[in-house]
């Protein structure tokens, strides 16, 4: 019984191992062979409609929304008058700024990008689609991850629209609830601003388009089997996605803020 | 012309391909036939390029595939047509995109000399006006002739076909086989078919190979394969009643 198990999770550590190792290999053969460029400017327009402009809106609504509910958060858990009121202002661009655009709004688009770029990779894969770009002797990853990985890096236009309109819902929430007026948000929103935040955002911004491009490729190129494992690989790669920025997002925190 | 030697393949502890010795000849259509599981598929990604193998060679026209450079065989592989099993057609692009894609990626033709090269190949294949159609939006016989008209729109010197009329209607298959064939014929191409369709194998086969087990069972024409005492050729072919009086009447009428 011990043996089994030991086996069990020395098999199953492999397999991680394997699939580090493979995932690795991936990205060093995305940027070979390349495609020919006016082939692989159609695709890269093709994936900023999909990837950036089509997110748009889901970004919008949710940070809009979600810089409401910070705002209001903030100001019912201020309670003692000595504290200025253009702390609530103060509060919700740092929460914002730091953590919800960058982080937040990555793991929803782990569920929305992520999983799109999964699942039409995998039907790829099911259908044929792979092999036959690679009996044509084309190099199939350059020609579907690529693209994604380029437009994926107007990823942080995305982020700074989340930032700016999660800065004006709590705006709005702030001055329509009736939490203090909107000089006092105002000057919270331009209170000790310090500009390294907003490069430390845009940093992580980076690593996470990158990871959101690559990942949830990954486990739509490799997948295995039909209809019901591209749904599967859909979940696994959301899951996985996931947990490598929360991951990064604690190692860069630490390495550039501490 | 392809020639094959001695080619092995294996899966972990699964010997698929036991040591598969012949020859795929310029301008005839070549049948690859055998029960699923001999190891057709395999032999046919081989062929392809897709799977490694451990044992033996491929040569296009004397080539050693596998000797090789990179750059090589990306080049032998822009020579190369194949028709898959389910098309496997672009699914977000229009049919004449689809068609156009193989010039697209590796001749540097104007725009116009791309769409006059497209209106060419869907006329030979009989779909004049289908060129604004998505995949989805044409039935498998069409999906199957598009898939044609991609693999043979940058005249290829190979062309390879998997099952080209599994899911298809008799008389829509019967249209792909002579398709096939005819392009065969006309282009002077070595063309490849993977299936286990007893009609194409009477119509179609100017050169049989019949796997069983991963090995070359037997090896003849549409001509011979009525004739053979090979066991394990007629269990097969002659499975169906059907079949069977076809052969006695062909034996009859040519005894």
């Amino acid at each position: 019984m011990l043996n089994f198990f030991y086996f069990s999770t020395s098999n199953l550590d492999m397999t991680y191992l394997h699939n580090i190792g493979a995932y690795f290999l991936m990205i060093v053969e995305m940027f070979r062979k390349p495609t020919k460029w006016a082939v692989m400017k159609q695709l890269i327009l093709k994936d900023i409609d999909d990837l950036i402009i089509g997110s748009l809106g889901i970004v919008a609504f949710i940070a809009f929304f979600v810089g409401g509910v910070v705002t209001i958060q903030t100001a019912l858990n201020i309670d003692n008058p000595l504290i200025p009121k253009s702390l609530v202002g103060f509060a919700t661009r740092q929460s914002i700024i730091l953590e919800f655009a960058p982080t937040f709004i990555s793991i929803i688009m782990a569920g929305k990008v992520g999983s799109f770029i999964t699942s039409s990779i995998g039907t790829m894969r099911v259908t044929e689609q792979i092999d036959a770009l690679e009996v044509m002797g084309i190099n199939s990853l350059n020609y579907l991850v690529f693209p994604k990985f380029i437009s994926l890096m107007l990823y942080p236009f995305l982020i700074s629209i989340a930032m700016f309109l999660g800065i004006l819902g709590g705006m709005a929430a702030c001055v329509f609830g009736g939490f203090s007026s909107l000089e006092d948000y105002i000057t919270g929103v331009q209170m000790d601003f310090i500009p390294f935040h907003i490069t430390y955002a845009f940093i992580k911004t980076f690593v996470f388009a990158f990871l959101l491009a690559t990942i949830p490729s990954f486990h739509g190129y490799y997948m295995k089997g039909g209809a019901l494992e591209v749904g599967k690989a859909s979940t696994t790669s959301f899951v996985w996605t996931s947990v490598a920025i929360i991951l990064l997002n604690y190692l860069l925190t630490q390495m550039l803020l501490s | 012309m392809i020639e094959v030697k001695d080619l092995q393949k294996s899966f972990g502890d699964a010997h698929i391909l036991k040591g598969i010795t012949t020859t795929f000849d310029k301008g005839k259509t070549n049948l690859i036939i055998g029960q699923s599981g001999s190891g057709k598929t395999v032999f046919l990604k081989c062929l392809l390029g897709l799977f490694n193998y451990e044992d033996g060679s491929i040569s296009y026209d004397g080539q050693i595939f596998s000797n090789l450079t990179e750059d090589e065989k990306r080049n032998m592989r822009a020579k190369i047509g194949m028709v898959f099993q389910g098309s496997a057609l672009f699914d977000s692009m229009t049919i004449a995109e689809n068609v156009m894609f193989p010039l697209q990626m590796f001749t540097k033709q104007s725009k116009s000399e791309m769409e006059d090269r497209v209106d060419f190949v869907l006329k030979r294949v009989n779909l004049d006006d289908a060129h604004k159609k998505m995949p989805s939006q044409a039935s498998g016989g069409m999906q199957k002739r598009v898939a044609i008209a991609r693999a043979i729109v940058n005249k290829p010197r190979y062309l390879f076909c998997d099952e080209p009329n599994s899911g298809l209607d008799p008389k829509t298959s019967i249209v792909i086989d002579n398709l096939i064939k005819e392009i065969t014929e006309e282009y002077q191409i070595t063309t490849v078919i993977n299936s286990h369709d007893m009609n194409s194998v009477m119509e179609i086969g100017e050169k049989i190979v019949f796997l069983k087990d991963g090995l070359k069972a037997w090896e003849g024409s549409k001509e011979t394969i009525f004739r053979t005492d090979n066991k394990v050729v007629t269990n097969f072919v002659y499975s169906s009643n059907l079949f069977k009086k076809v052969r006695k009447m062909y034996l009859e009428e040519n005894s």
